[in-house]
Formats: C-alpha cells, structure tokens, sequence
C-alpha cells in the first residue's frame, strides 16, 4: 500500500527530467605518472596506518613473526602465508568463532593513493566480519596496484559482481571524545600494509 | 511564539548560554572541525568541479527519482535484499518491530541513523519491550546521558570528557573520575564487542543507495556498523528516500565529498558496500517517505533533498555554533535541519528558520551546493504568510513597514529615536526590549543623515 503511496507522490512532486553530468572529465584530471606508492603512504600513514615496502612474502612472515607472539590466533588469505590459519578453509564458520583472532591478513588489488582506502570484496575477506572482529588487520597490496582517486577505483571496481565490499582506510578509529582521535574502537587497533614489490 | 509546547530556539539557546565558557569551548572546537575542512578541500584542485557534479547528480536524482526508487527496489530485491516501504515514522517504527517480534527479538545492535532518531524508533522500541543499545561511541554516549544527538555527525560534541567519564562510571564501571578519551573509548569497546557478539539483529543506517545495482554504502570510522550487521542474523537498513543515486560510479564523486566536508578526513575508515545477504542472513531494508515526498513538491525548498548528511553547515554556522544543537529541538540541528523540520511541521518548528544570521557560509561550504541561506529566507516568508510568525515579532515589522513606507512618520521616528538614545538610554538598554538580549545598543548620532546632508547641501549652494 504504502509503495504505491509514495512511488504517486514521488511521480507528482517531482521536476521534469535533467540530465546527469559528464563523469568521463574527474576520470582524466589527475596525473597518472605521479608516485602512487608514495602518495599513498603518506596518506595511509597519516591516517595511522603502517606501511612496509616489502621485497617478498619472507619479508611480511618476518615482519609478522616480530610483531605477533607464537601461538596466537591468525587467519591469512593468502596461500603465500600458509604457515596461519587459511581463510578458505574457515569462511564457512560462524562469524563468533573468530572473536579470538588476533590477526587478519588479507590481499587487495586496488588501493587509492588520493586517501589511502584498499578495496576489499567478500571473497578477498573469506568471512565478512573478519577484517572487523581481528584485533588487527593486516593487507598485502602489489605496487602496481594504486589508482590516483576514487574515480578512478570505481572505474577498476566496473560493473563487479560482490555480496559485500569495502574500502578500509586504516585502523578503526572514533574522536568522538572531544574531538581527541583514538585508535580501535570496535574494529582493529592496527592495519598494516605490505606493498610487494 | 504561537501555541507551541516544545521551548523555542532562541530559549533553549538562551538556556546554553548561560555558561560562557562552554559556549566558547564548542564555539572554537567546530570552528576547528570546519578549518580541517577547509585544508582538505582546498588540497583537491578540483573540488569546485566535484560539487558542481555532485550537484547536477543529484538534481538528476530527484527529477527522477520515482524511476531509481522502481530500479533500486526491483535491482535490491534480485540481490536478495527483502524492501519494505514506509509512508511515515509511526509505519517505519512498526516494520522494525514486526520483524524482530516475528523472530522472537528482544534486543538489537543499532548503528548511526539519523532517520531512526527522527522517528523516535529508540522510545518506540523501548515502549515495546525491546532494547536497543546504539553502537557509534558518539550516540552511546548521548544514549546513556538520555538525550538527543547534538549534531549528525559528532553526537556528543557538546559533552567535556568529564561529564563522559561521570556517565561511564556509572553506567559501564569505569574508574571514578576517570577522563582520559583513550580509557574511556577502551571501556566502551569491550562493553560493546559483548554486545555486537550477543546481538541477534542489527539496525544500521544508510548513506547512499545505487539504483543500477541495488547495493547500499555505509560509512563509518569506528567499524561498528560492520560489527553488529555481519555478527547479525538479521540486517535491518533504513534509508530516505532521497538517499539513492543513479549509478555505482557516482559513488566516486560522494565518497570523496562527505569525509572531506564532514571531518576534514580524506575518506572514512570503513565505506561498506552491502550488495547482498551473507549466507545464513537476510538483509532488510526500509525506504522511508515521512514529508520527503512533500518536500520534492515544494520547489523552493526541494534542493534540501540533496543533502548528504555531512553536517558541514552546522561546523561552519555562527549561529550552531554559539547555541548548540539542542536548541533547534529537532533531530537534524543547524542550518539544514531548519528547512527539513519546518516541512515535517510547520508550527512547531516556525522559529528554526529565523535561527540564523544569513550570512552565507552554510551555502558555501554545502558539498551538494544546497542554497542553504536562501531557503532559510523563503522558508521566514512562508512562515509569516501563513501565520506562524512570532506574535511580537509580526507587529514589529508592520510598525516597521508603516513608518518606511511614510517620510513624515520615518522622521519623526527617527527624531524620537535619537532623543531616546540620548537622554533616555536606559529605557531601550534593558530587559523588555528583546533587541538588547544579545546586543549593545549602539550610541545615536546627534541628527539623522538627511539633516547632515540637507546642511551639507545649503553650505554649498552658500
């Protein structure tokens, strides 16, 4: 009822047709040869992530093993990093079964140098939730990756078919206490980022 | 005021302003918020561009908006998105219940929606045994002092962290006295993750829905709407009609705009893009009217439609700024809550447009390019027409337009005027005379300019 109800009032209030504007233009604007990787880092640094230019995944295990304590719950999405749990094989699980993970390692192929956000799908994370409920996040980004501005992502991003997708742009964060910016609210109290050479 | 129940604007302001420092304190910090603002914006040479596009989307929206209403639904519902539609608050607040009393529900995660606090859905909830804890830091903290968000996008900026600490030791156990932001966000993520972990349905907001895909985004820097909506068995989304655009890649143009205007922050921690249900969930998702149609019929106050809810004309308004957000009694403060309300109900919320200095600054800094000020004006015109203008304020301005519109009165009031000033100041520098409330009378010249200059004139024909 209700439907056809406001779909009526809709179709009566509403103004003669106008066009939609040209998008082709934000598309061309930026500079594509600029350093993407080094835009990005400083964006992505500034938003309180860590990022790492690393030569190969012995690097990122290394990296890993230094910061994490053996023994503690990690899940990785990448068959490069098979010595943590693998994603593919937990995706079905319930998403509280990882309310004990301490660390997430996920792969992206499309970060944004412009404000530091990685694109992430459903099939990127195995589970939704668990870039979200990890204590910290980590993503593994090819240098090759990066696109100037988010113009230019959702021009990579197409006409993609997802369940579910995100850009993630750092660790979860609020400022909600007299604007004073604290890093992990709900979500992670880190993400790092390993760009692969 | 005519017979309104609630206290008007310049009362509940009057209110706030009684503590000075206060007053000042969230003076400088939003005027903080709105410099960030400024410095992000101007790092994009193409900002301008963005909002000129951004506003020509959405002009395109709303000319067609009843077509991407049909696509997004007929899109949404392919994805396997359950759509209900809601003709006003009572029937948006009766869904949600509905579906959490068909499954037994008596207690739901929410994330920030501003269109739930405008349909009182928290009181309706309550009222209905069902409890419901607001997950965004800002919102549970109002939530648990029992008051409105002050502001759309920082609910509790008008709170010090004293206060925070005092509503969390009692309610959360924290150390008394504690007031440290770090603390203090660490005991409401551990209170909440129990929450989130516990909570079988899940309320979030929406910040843009694309018709193309039939895919809705919402935008947070605390991940708690991810949270509670993947923890959930049930996702339930409730959206204005006007949230939608056209197509996914004009994703691009808001997502750049919103932080940018909102925070200064070049994108939010998280843009979730919900397309479909993950396995073992569903999704539902509520498209609310309440007046918006209406609002679309209006030509003159239709453009307030494209508001992207970044709350940028509050930082940037005087008049929020040394009031706050309370007083303008309406889920949506500051400039563009006060032509939304008025639409909603035009007697109770015929202060709101008078609210505001006019000088400008809401429009530009408005990331959709709403003519924020302009509408405020018309929105006083149509008011007094209609007979909602304060009783004082009415009589004022027809004693006014009478002494402009006749020489002889216009000078002799102008005479008595500075006589007054004169040699009587304290009877126009007191209490009665509302003019003096929030200013210093200035001292009056010792004769008017058409005397100055019919002197001038007879010196120099001398």
């Amino acid at each position: 009822m209700s439907r056809e109800k406001i779909l009526a009032a809709v179709k009566f209030n509403q103004p003669a047709a106008l066009p939609l504007p040209d998008m082709e233009v934000l598309n061309t604007l930026t500079d594509v040869r600029t350093d993407l990787v080094s835009k990005y880092k400083t964006i992505a640094t500034a938003g309180g992530s860590f990022v790492y230019e690393v030569n190969g995944f012995d690097e990122i295990k290394a990296i890993i093993n230094n910061e994490f304590k053996p023994g503690v719950k990690i899940i990785s999405a990448l068959d490069e990093l098979s010595d943590y749990i693998y994603a593919e094989t937990v995706k079905h699980e319930d998403g509280h079964n990882f309310a004990d993970v301490e660390l997430t390692v996920l792969r992206t192929k499309l970060g944004v140098a412009e404000n530091g956000a990685l694109w992430l799908t459903e099939k990127d994370m195995g589970s939704r939730v668990l870039p979200f409920i990890a204590q910290h996040l980590a993503v593994v980004i090819g240098k090759d990756n990066f696109v100037p501005t988010m113009a230019q992502a959702y021009q990579v991003i197409g006409a993609a078919d997802y369940g579910y997708g995100a850009f993630i742009s750092g660790p979860s964060k609020t400022a909600d206490i007299e604007q004073s910016l604290v890093i992990g609210a709900h979500g992670p109290r880190s993400l790092s980022v390993f760009i692969l050479s | 005021m005519s017979t309104t129940t609630t206290k008007d604007h310049p009362h509940l302001a009057a209110d706030f302003n009684r503590d000075e420092p206060r007053v000042n304190w969230h003076d400088e910090t939003l005027w903080w918020v709105r410099a960030k603002r400024d410095i992000a914006a101007h790092k994009l040479p193409e900002w301008e561009l963005l909002r000129e596009t951004a506003s020509q989307i959405k002009f395109n929206v709303l000319s067609n908006l009843s077509t991407y209403l049909e696509q997004f639904e007929a899109n949404a519902t392919k994805n396997g998105i359950i759509v209900h539609w809601a003709a006003d608050a009572a029937e948006h607040n009766q869904i949600v219940h509905s579906l959490l009393e068909q499954r037994g529900i008596t207690k739901m995660v929410k994330s920030k929606s501003m269109l739930t606090e405008e349909c009182h859905l928290n009181d309706y909830l309550k009222d209905h045994g069902i409890d419901v804890i607001d997950s965004d830091l800002g919102e549970r903290i109002v939530q648990l002092a029992n008051e409105p968000p002050s502001h759309i996008v920082l609910p509790c900026i008008h709170k010090k962290k004293e206060e925070i600490g005092d509503i969390f030791h009692e309610h959360l156990g924290s150390a008394k006295g504690e007031s440290d932001p770090k603390i203090l966000t660490e005991t409401a993520r551990q209170h909440l993750r129990e929450v989130f972990l516990t909570r079988r349905a899940a309320l979030t907001g929406v910040n843009f829905a694309v018709a193309e895909t039939g895919e809705f985004v919402i935008c947070t820097n605390e991940g708690n709407a991810d949270m509670g909506a993947h923890l959930a068995e049930i996702h339930i989304a409730s959206m204005g009609i006007e949230k939608l655009i056209p197509e996914r890649k004009h994703l691009g143009v808001f997502l750049r705009l919103l932080t940018r205007s909102a925070t200064g922050q070049p994108i939010t921690t998280y843009s979730s893009h919900f397309s479909k249900p993950q396995d073992g969930s569903e999704i539902h998702i509520i498209i609310v009217d309440n007046g918006r149609s209406i609002q679309l019929g209006r030509e003159e106050f239709r453009n307030s439609l494209k508001c992207i809810r970044c709350g940028a004309c509050m930082n940037t308004c005087p008049v929020y700024r040394k009031s706050g957000g309370h007083s303008y009694h309406t889920a949506v403060a500051g400039p563009i809550g006060s032509i939304l309300a008025p639409n909603l109900d035009m007697k109770k919320y015929a202060d709101l447009p008078f609210a505001s200095t006019l000088c400008g600054s809401c429009s530009n800094v408005c990331p959709v390019k709403i003519d924020i000020h302009d509408q405020l004006y018309k929105w006083r015109q149509v008011i007094v027409k209609e007979g909602y203008s304060p009783k004082a304020k009415t009589m004022a301005m027809k004693a006014m337009a009478l002494t402009l519109a006749s020489p002889t009165l216009y000078r002799m009031g102008g005479k008595t005027g500075r006589l007054v000033f004169k040699y009587a100041p304290f009877a126009v520098n007191n209490k009665l005379n509302p003019w003096y409330n929030q200013r210093e009378m200035p001292k009056a010249p010792d004769e008017s300019f058409g005397e100055w200059y019919a002197k001038r004139k007879g010196a120099k024909n001398s």
